[in-house]
């Protein structure tokens, strides 16, 4: 029986549908509840931190030599900033820990909080892109001069010239409004020390704990083996848990001092404020096109507004360096000029969240594709089928090699799914009644499972590349393979399972995988840059087959056959083409207990390692939405969504669904509705999920989605990431879809979220009032 | 900090008699004072529903009522759905159906689903889609729990 290709029901879920699930907050019983004091201010000099004499308070003082956190890119371009694990002397951010008090229960906790007072000088603070550009701009850290911590440009010898010869020029500019990852689970920490063995074990809402557990170390000053970190159950993360963050690193040193178990649970409040940000960029893009719309060239302004602080460890270069290597996206661009600027302000620092950067860079291409597409004559589909990349593998301009896809398959399908002429002809007939109805696509490519050469390409310090897994078989013949992925809800485990099953010949539900814990699996980089899959799968298969190999040897020496006479399947070995054959589970109590008799596995025993550290590899996806725009109130309705996805090989379909399902919900969040607003003081002003507006089942209409498979060498198992596709080609194909609806009025959208809000300031100052 | 009260309540059919500040929620006494870590806290500001516990076996956000306004209460948390090793059948089709990918905002939607289904086991979907736009969900778009629940009805109409 084939696992692989099933739509099996997660392992995961038993657990979690009866609340047993394990989250950080639920290990909190019984600890010491410590709670931080946070800048009220955006920007200002501290002068003093108050608490009554009976309050203990831990302060940048009290921690003493802990180290900042410092991310480092190996370019001349970026200025690493270090951020202080507590800060002292300056507040850079509003929601920046200053202090932290520990009590019995959380309540206490906070009733301690509240008698801590900060009294600082408050300086303007620097909000905007704008206000941190200006000339004179006060600067956020001495040592980035205009506030700028990266600055890369990339250009090819012939931009200006493909300009000067171009028939159509294409020009705008492109807001996308700040965004907050928000995982239904807040970050916390549960540090427990044991004093028999001097070792601290941090349970944390993480999706990198091995990262977490150097980063620590390092802050700490102690050898990693002194501490243990654990990813237990994980409420979501998109990023937004992928960082070293100066929360834990508090929490660990108190359970250490104290010599006691320490939990910090992260509120609402303090998640908006005070974890990370993403998406707060400005583009000023440019193409230039033949007269028969081929793109002759591009020059993108990219700005981005990376907050206070930089992050560990992708760093605040995390977006801008992205949005220009994957400006092209799926088009052949033969000139490109860009300029990325990583921009400081006092705000929430930035860190990776679903998609990063690509659902803007997208969304601006997108436009440049439509609005190119209207000056020269041609339909949204003739001018990509003009431009896509059909020939691989293809090295694009900046040097990114995209592997074989299905660019312009997936356009057609997809114009075939939906019938374009059909919905022309209804848009006509809903215009003469006044009702705005338009259609949107967008064509794009999904970088996913990226190895060592990919960030090495970005001069990342800490090159989260590679893989490994280690499988081991037990006497009883279940499969334990211990994995450096953190997944956090992706079905990773029953996945997995499904490979490690086909390649070896065993049920899925006799594999456990484990994950999650530093003391337990293999050092890995955790889940993220939907990587899992495709680089720990593809480690999964390395090491199944090499296990299979000697399973077979076991077996052949105990049925007296032939190694490469073998097979195993449905837990039983057997030689080919005959009834001869033995369990798995009696040839692994075999290996085990007469090993004397097996020295082809003498010095291996039942197990394999394998380590796979691909290029990686790219899923591509059409996503179409039809949507309704009703000009009175500014309200988007969206009619239709339909999405047809290659992501190579799917391992479990209802998995890779699931993943399409929550992107797209994602992107269309950040297309039409969530925005993180500042005042101009610096002060959060959707500090809620009532002002923060994270869409509901309402919002979200049902999603289609088709397939297509497209198998390539760039992964092992055929099977390509999927986790961001959805988040990055939905805000694109919304946006184009609304200006459809709004082409009569002269509307183009050039921002997200495109809110009501924003709709009607669009039309009015395009000359229509309210009808 | 308050004078302390006692309460009691039944949480799943088991009594339970603790002695808590007024200013307690009912689901910081489920989870600390129960050990009932099931319900899950996503905003304590009433707006995601991650805390949804039926209460008299009405849906209520166990984050915006204190525990003292239970008093001789009905509590039914995700502890209580299933009936020893049988899922309720809301549990198997959201198993079946893919309707959780974290799990942190399932326990609420699950008990939503109860009392929405046990209220009205007919409910179109429309309204369905309505009611269950009470909770937030971050990972699965909503596309699987929608099919969940509504597989979950047609199975307890049965």
């Amino acid at each position: 029986m084939r696992w692989v290709g099933r739509p099996l029901p997660r392992y995961e879920d038993p657990a979690l549908l009866q609340g047993r699930g394990r989250y950080t907050a639920d290990l909190a019983q019984g600890a010491r509840i410590l709670r931080f004091v946070r800048s009220s201010v955006a920007r200002g000099r501290i002068l003093a931190v108050n608490a009554p004499p009976e309050v203990r308070i831990i302060t940048a003082a009290v921690l003493g030599d802990v180290k900042p956190i410092c991310p480092l890119l190996d370019r001349p371009d970026y200025v690493a900033v270090a951020q202080p694990i507590l800060a002292h002397k300056r507040v850079t951010y509003v929601g920046e820990p200053i202090a932290a008090v520990i009590a019995d229960t959380a309540a206490e906790a906070e009733d301690l909080a509240e008698q801590v007072t900060v009294e600082s000088a408050a300086e303007t603070p620097v909000v905007t892109l704008d206000q941190a550009l200006a000339p004179g701009a006060p600067l956020v850290h001495d040592t980035a001069a205009q506030n700028t911590v990266i600055d890369a440009r990339f250009e090819t010898p012939d931009v200006a010239a493909a300009f000067a010869a171009a028939h159509q020029m294409v020009e705008f500019a492109f807001t996308s409004g700040r965004q907050a990852a928000v995982p239904l689970e807040t970050r916390g920490a549960v540090a427990a020390f044991d004093s028999a063995t001097g070792r601290a074990t941090l349970s944390a809402s993480t999706q990198m704990p091995h990262l977490l557990r150097t980063g620590i170390a390092d802050a700490l000053g102690i050898p990693e083996s002194e501490l243990r970190v654990i990813a237990p159950e994980v409420g979501g993360g998109f990023g937004q848990k992928m960082a070293l963050i100066p929360e834990y690193v508090v929490v660990v040193w108190a359970a250490r001092r104290f010599a006691c178990t320490v939990a910090w649970v992260e509120d609402r409040l303090e998640n908006l404020t005070a974890s990370f940000h993403a998406r707060d960029q400005r583009l000023h893009l440019r193409g230039a096109f033949d007269a028969d719309g081929r793109l002759l060239a591009i020059d993108a302004d990219i700005l981005c507004n990376v907050g206070a602080y930089s992050n560990f460890p992708a760093t605040c270069g995390v977006e801008p360096l992205m949005a220009m290597a994957d400006m092209p996206g799926p088009y052949r661009v033969p000139e490109y000029r860009a300029r990325a600027r990583g921009v400081a302000s006092n705000t929430c620092p930035m860190a990776p969240y679903r998609g990063v950067s690509r659902p803007v860079i997208t969304a601006a291409m997108e436009r440049l594709m439509d609005c190119a597409a209207a000056r020269l004559g041609l339909d949204a589909l003739e001018i990509r089928r003009r431009n896509l990349i059909t020939e691989f593998p293809h090295t694009s301009v900046t040097g990114v090699v995209h592997d074989p896809g299905s660019y312009r398959e997936a356009m057609e399908a997809a114009a075939r799914v939906v019938d374009f002429g059909q919905f022309r002809a209804r848009q006509q007939t809903a215009r003469a009644d006044g009702r705005w109805l338009g259609l949107g696509m967008s064509v794009f490519a999904e970088r996913t499972g990226p190895g060592t050469p990919a960030f090495a390409a970005r001069r990342m310090v800490i090159n989260p590349g590679f893989e490994r897994v280690e499988l081991a078989m037990d006497p009883s013949g279940f499969l334990e393979a211990r994995i450096g992925s953190s997944p956090h809800g992706q079905g990773l485990k029953t996945t997995l399972a499904q490979l490690i099953a086909d390649e070896i010949g065993v049920a899925p539900k006799e594999i456990r995988v484990v994950a999650g814990d530093t003391d337990r699996s293999p050092y890995g980089w955790g889940t993220f840059a939907s990587r899992s899959l495709v680089i720990a799968g593809g480690a999964c298969k390395l090491a199944a087959a090499t296990l299979r190999e000697r399973l077979q040897a076991v077996a052949g020496q105990i049925l007296e056959a032939a190694a490469s006479d073998i097979e195993i399947g449905d837990g039983r070995a057997f030689v080919r083409g005959t009834d001869l054959g033995v369990e798995v589970r009696q040839l692994a109590r075999a290996a085990y207990h007469q090993s004397h008799r097996f020295p082809a596995i003498a010095k291996t025993g039942l197990s394999a390692v394998a380590t796979y550290d691909p290029y990686g590899t790219f899923s591509n996806a059409c996503h179409v939405a039809i949507v309704a725009v009703d000009i009175a109130t500014g309200q988007i309705k969206i009619e239709r969504f339909v999405v047809v996805e290659d992501a190579g090989r799917l391992i479990n379909p209802m998995i890779v669904e699931g993943q399409i399902h929550g992107g797209v919900a994602q992107g269309i969040a950040n297309a039409l509705y969530e925005e993180v607003v500042y005042d101009d003081g610096g002060n959060m002003l959707t500090g809620s999920l009532a002002d923060y507006l994270v869409p509901t089942i309402a919002e979200i209409p049902r999603l289609e989605i088709h397939h297509l498979e497209t198998l390539t060498e760039a992964s092992v198992t055929g099977a390509k990431g999927v986790g961001e596709g959805g988040t990055i080609g939905a805000p694109a194909a919304i946006l184009n879809a609304v200006s459809d609806a709004l082409e009569p009025f002269g509307v183009g959208i050039f921002e997200m979220p495109i809110t009501p809000q924003r709709i009607l300031q669009l039309l009015r100052k395009a000359g229509c009032e309210a009808q | 900090m308050s004078e302390r009260q006692d309460v009691t309540f039944t949480v799943n059919g088991d009594k339970h008699a603790i002695r808590i500040e007024p200013r307690r929620s009912l689901a910081d006494a489920l989870r600390e004072d129960c050990g009932l870590t099931g319900t899950h806290l996503g905003c304590e500001h009433g707006v995601c529903g991650a805390c949804t516990v039926l209460v008299d076996d009405q849906p209520v956000r166990s984050c915006l009522m204190f525990a003292v306004q239970a008093e001789g209460a009905r509590v039914r948390t995700v502890e209580g759905l299933a009936a020893g090793d049988k899922l309720h059948p809301l549990q198997q089709a959201f198993w079946d159906h893919h309707g959780l990918q974290c799990g942190f905002c399932t326990p609420g939607f699950l008990m939503l689903a109860v009392g929405i289904l046990e209220r009205d086991p007919d409910i179109a979907e429309p309204e369905l889609r309505e009611a269950l736009s009470s909770n937030l969900c971050r990972c699965t778009g909503y596309q699987n729990i929608l099919k969940s629940v509504l597989a979950a009805a047609t199975e307890m109409r049965k």
